[in-house]
């Protein structure tokens, strides 16, 4: 299926080649008033509005993190006061978990690429996204109201009976943001899903689907049957603290461990939802700028389902010191070894991409190659916290800190930013500085090592999550963090600075400035509203790249 | 506890240097595929630049040998870390039969022990040196996380049951406690200190301290107090299980389960009667959810414990 022979056919031309495919406008020149934008139904206007939006969310992320590093410079933590600490964190949490992360990829680069990846004019109910975007501004106005009128100080995992009976805090609010955030992922999930089964050009087989469109397909799935569970939980947590019905707190009858059960149930699913979609990206980058087909397309898929339905089943793995019963620990530690083979399965394909290949190091490749070394990282040390005794010592510490923003932020985060500049010309028309994004990569994938990094040692030495102050003989590593932190932060604003200026200044990108082989390149860039002419037949599977041709 | 930068944390427990070498062995298994992928990356990075003549012909048609291969291997190694964990993680939970019980309250923000003899301390626990102990935990309202990283032991203690974790202290000294599970404003000062002793000074300092009844005493006094006596003493009219003897029996239950009777059985007969019902009994005991403190229902259990060897009920 990755054979070079054949080709794909746009129009009734049938030359495979890169032509105008249409002699009309682009769908940035459908409209210029604002109104045009917020009432458009375009999957690729609509990918525009959530990109601009969760990069807002970014930065007021962003700005809570940065808070959080400067605090603690000192141990004795004198920035800000416990309550603000507490705030600061469960604002970071809450926003780049459920405003930036999850929306990311799918909600961003899904919906501009997947219709044009499998040949249709757009997702399969347009109106639908666009009520996906306006319930996720809702939310997240509604999240944002809360943190401005006094915050919420549970952090993002809304442990009860703290959440439900003891904070004094802005709770049920910021349970509400999230909740309607929750059924944009549930629309999206559900648009996505009936989008390939059922508008996938002619001759595009499910083995013919690129990976970037398996990863957001799998991504999709475990949105629709995960956050559902989330929002009755929600639901649960708000009940108990607005009526004292005992569901959670023993006080009133309740189980504090029932919510853990039911939260994970939901929150460790969502890991995958952050993690698929990279997958996905680096898929696409890593054999464009190897010029290989990408190394045993078929197990890549297989994996990424495997992952996505094991993914179920490992959630006790956050619950191993928290009373739940050994052999329930022993059963949620074996799958979770198990959840690592299929990642470990793609880790090693992406290697083999490179083997014979013809590799250029633009950004998208800088940051898709920093993906694949970052995730690997984050992955193994998953391995120490999936091992049962040795998660009783590391468990709430700051090397489970340092593990999951391997994975979301070395990985889902460089993935994304990564997708940005690989897709850039094709959303925008134009090219940003090559140099300038290069600089960035490589200052960001610097600047996250030295943040993180030292929180792995951190967390052996013995220093506990969410502390606003700590004992001294953590502060060399601490430093350490937050001077990566500066320089990470540095990182994130430059791309703002040159692609803001490829905007107006950069220059034109053609349909195919990479040689690229997706269906997306076949077509002007930036596309025309109908991304298509007329309906392309597909003859040949993806990633037809060989390595003698630049 | 010395105020300089330290890596690692010391060892001071038998579980410490055994977990040490579980994450040794760990490391150097994932630290050898992190390697290995990392120098293949390298490697193909360099040697097939786009501007290198490097041979590119004769690419294997099919993987599906190297796929299996990278499937079956890892998976292997897993299962073997997967064992190992397994198995040290077991034997926190599997308590000696001579491992002493200290007991814990935790509450918002402060730690309180309380030893068998009745010595209480708060923010402090001594423990003897090279005897196992066993912590009985529980919460008087959120969830907390009783951790010792000198020990790499960690246990949530969570309100509404008890949980418990064993180990043998291996070194004298002074070590931090730390509270793992975030509970709210004063979460990261929710400290304390861990002092091991040696097993003369220990015993010198359990007969310290301002003179209180030992827990079982205080537990036979409470038994009393709460009108305990009056239906499960020996001689009573009413029809209620027999308690002496009790911790650590099996005992069958009326709807066919058999459990054994340990701290949590004690205490959930306490307040959720109607949860364990003794075969051959009628569930008539009434609940004394609300009207009884976690610290009460421990001494109640050490009571009952001690009536086990001592027939004099409780008198000491």
């Amino acid at each position: 299926m990755t054979s070079a022979q054949g080709s794909i056919s746009v129009g009734e031309e049938g030359d495979g080649l890169a032509r105008p495919a249409s002699r009309g406008r682009s769908y940035l020149g459908e409209g210029y008033t604002i109104w045009s934008w917020l009432s458009t139904r375009d999957h690729k206007r609509i990918a525009v509005l959530y990109g601009i939006s969760i990069t807002l969310f970014f930065f007021l992320g962003g700005v809570a993190a940065a808070l959080i590093r400067l605090q603690l410079l000192s141990p004795e933590g004198t920035l800000v006061t416990a309550d603000t600490y507490n705030k600061l964190f469960t604002a970071h949490g809450v926003i780049m978990v459920w405003l930036f992360l999850i929306p990311s990829i799918p909600s961003v680069l899904g919906n501009f690429l997947m219709p044009m990846m499998i040949g249709a004019r757009d997702l399969a109910f347009p109106r639908l996204n666009l009520t996906s975007w306006y319930l996720y501004m809702a939310g997240g106005a509604i999240i944002m109201y809360a943190l401005l009128v006094g915050g919420v100080d549970t952090g993002w995992t809304f442990y009860t009976p703290f959440s439900s009976m003891f904070s004094n805090s802005h709770v049920v609010l910021c349970l509400v943001g999230v909740l309607v955030v929750g059924f944009s992922s549930i629309l999206t999930g559900l648009n996505f899903i009936v989008t390939v089964h059922t508008l996938r050009a002619e001759g595009m087989g499910w083995f013919r689907l690129p990976l970037f469109v398996w990863a957001n397909y799998a991504t999709a799935v475990i949105l629709v049957l995960a956050t559902p569970v989330l929002a009755m939980t929600l639901i649960l947590v708000g009940i108990e603290r607005l009526f004292q019905v005992g569901i959670f707190d023993p006080a009133l009858g309740g189980d504090p461990l029932l919510f853990q059960h039911l939260f994970w149930f939901y929150s460790h699913p969502a890991v995958y939802i952050m993690v698929l979609p990279a997958m996905g990206v680096a898929s696409e980058i890593i054999p464009c700028f190897a010029r290989r087909p990408v190394f045993g397309y078929r197990f890549m898929t297989y994996a990424i389902l495997g992952i996505g339905v094991i993914g179920f089943l490992v959630w006790g793995h956050h619950m191993f010191v928290s009373g739940q019963s050994v052999y329930a620990g022993m059963v949620f530690s074996l799958l979770s070894f198990m959840v690592a083979i299929p990642s470990a399965i793609k880790v090693f394909n992406w290697t083999a991409t490179l083997y014979k290949g013809r590799i250029s190091f633009s950004a998208p490749m800088l940051y898709a190659l920093g993906f694949v070394g970052l995730f690997t990282v984050g992955g193994l040390t998953g391995l120490f916290l999936a091992a049962l005794a040795l998660d009783v010592h590391l468990s709430d510490t700051y090397f489970v800190v340092a593990h999951f923003h391997y994975i979301m932020v070395g990985g889902s985060v460089m993935a994304y930013l990564g997708a940005i500049h690989f897709w850039w010309p094709k959303i925008t028309g134009r090219m940003y500085s090559e140099k300038w994004g290069r600089v960035a990569a490589i200052v960001i994938f610097a600047g996250f090592n030295l943040t993180f990094f030292p929180q792995y040692l951190l967390g052996y030495a013995g220093m506990p999550r969410r502390y606003y102050s700590y004992p001294a003989e953590f502060q060399v590593l601490h430093v350490l963090s937050s001077a990566g932190a500066m320089t990470l932060a540095v990182g994130y604003l430059m791309p703002l600075g040159y692609l803001a200026w490829s905007l107006r200044f950069g220059k034109r990108a053609g349909a195919n400035p990479w040689n690229a082989t997706g269906l997306e390149w076949q077509t002007e860039s930036p596309p025309p509203k109908e991304n298509f002419d007329a309906p392309p037949t597909v003859v040949r599977g993806p990633y037809a790249y060989t390595p003698d041709l630049p | 506890m010395s105020p300089g930068f330290r890596l690692m944390p010391e060892t001071a427990a038998d579980t410490a240097s055994r977990l040490d070498h579980l994450a040794l062995g760990v490391m150097l298994l994932t630290g050898a595929v992190a390697l290995g992928v990392l120098f293949l990356m390298i490697w193909f990075s360099i040697k097939y630049r786009a501007s290198s003549n490097a041979d590119r012909s004769h690419v294997p048609a099919k993987g599906r040998a190297l796929e299996i291969a990278w499937t079956v291997i890892p998976l292997l190694l897993f299962l073997g870390i997967y064992a190992w964990g397994a198995i040290d993680y077991v034997s926190l939970y599997q308590s000696p039969r001579d491992a002493t019980p200290i007991f814990v309250v935790a509450k918002q923000w402060m730690w309180k022990a309380q030893h068998q003899n009745g010595r209480r301390e708060v923010g402090e626990l001594h423990l003897p040196l090279g005897r196992p102990v066993r912590m009985v935990m529980t919460s008087e309202d959120v969830i907390h996380s009783f951790f010792v990283p000198d020990f790499r032991i960690k246990q949530d203690v969570v309100p509404g049951r008890y949980t418990s974790i064993a180990f043998t202290p291996s070194r004298p000294g002074e070590y931090r406690l730390f509270c793992a599970e975030y509970c709210g404003l004063d979460h990261a000062v929710m400290g304390g200190k861990i002092i091991v002793m040696r097993q003369a000074e220990y015993a010198r300092w359990l007969s310290e301290g301002p003179r209180q009844p030992g827990m079982a005493a205080r537990g036979f006094a409470l038994y009393r107090q709460y009108g305990c006596s009056g239906c499960h003493d020996p001689g009573s009219s009413v029809h209620a299980p027999e308690l002496r003897g009790l911790l650590g029996r099996r005992v069958h239950l009326q709807d066919g389960r058999e459990v054994t009777a340990d701290e949590a059985y004690v205490r959930d007969s306490i307040l959720l009667p109607a949860k364990d019902v003794v075969a051959g009994y009628a569930p008539i005991m009434p609940s004394f959810a609300g009207q009884i403190g976690e610290e009460d229902i421990l001494a109640i259990t050490e009571y009952i414990r001690e009536s086990t060897h001592d027939e004099r009920t409780g008198q000491h």
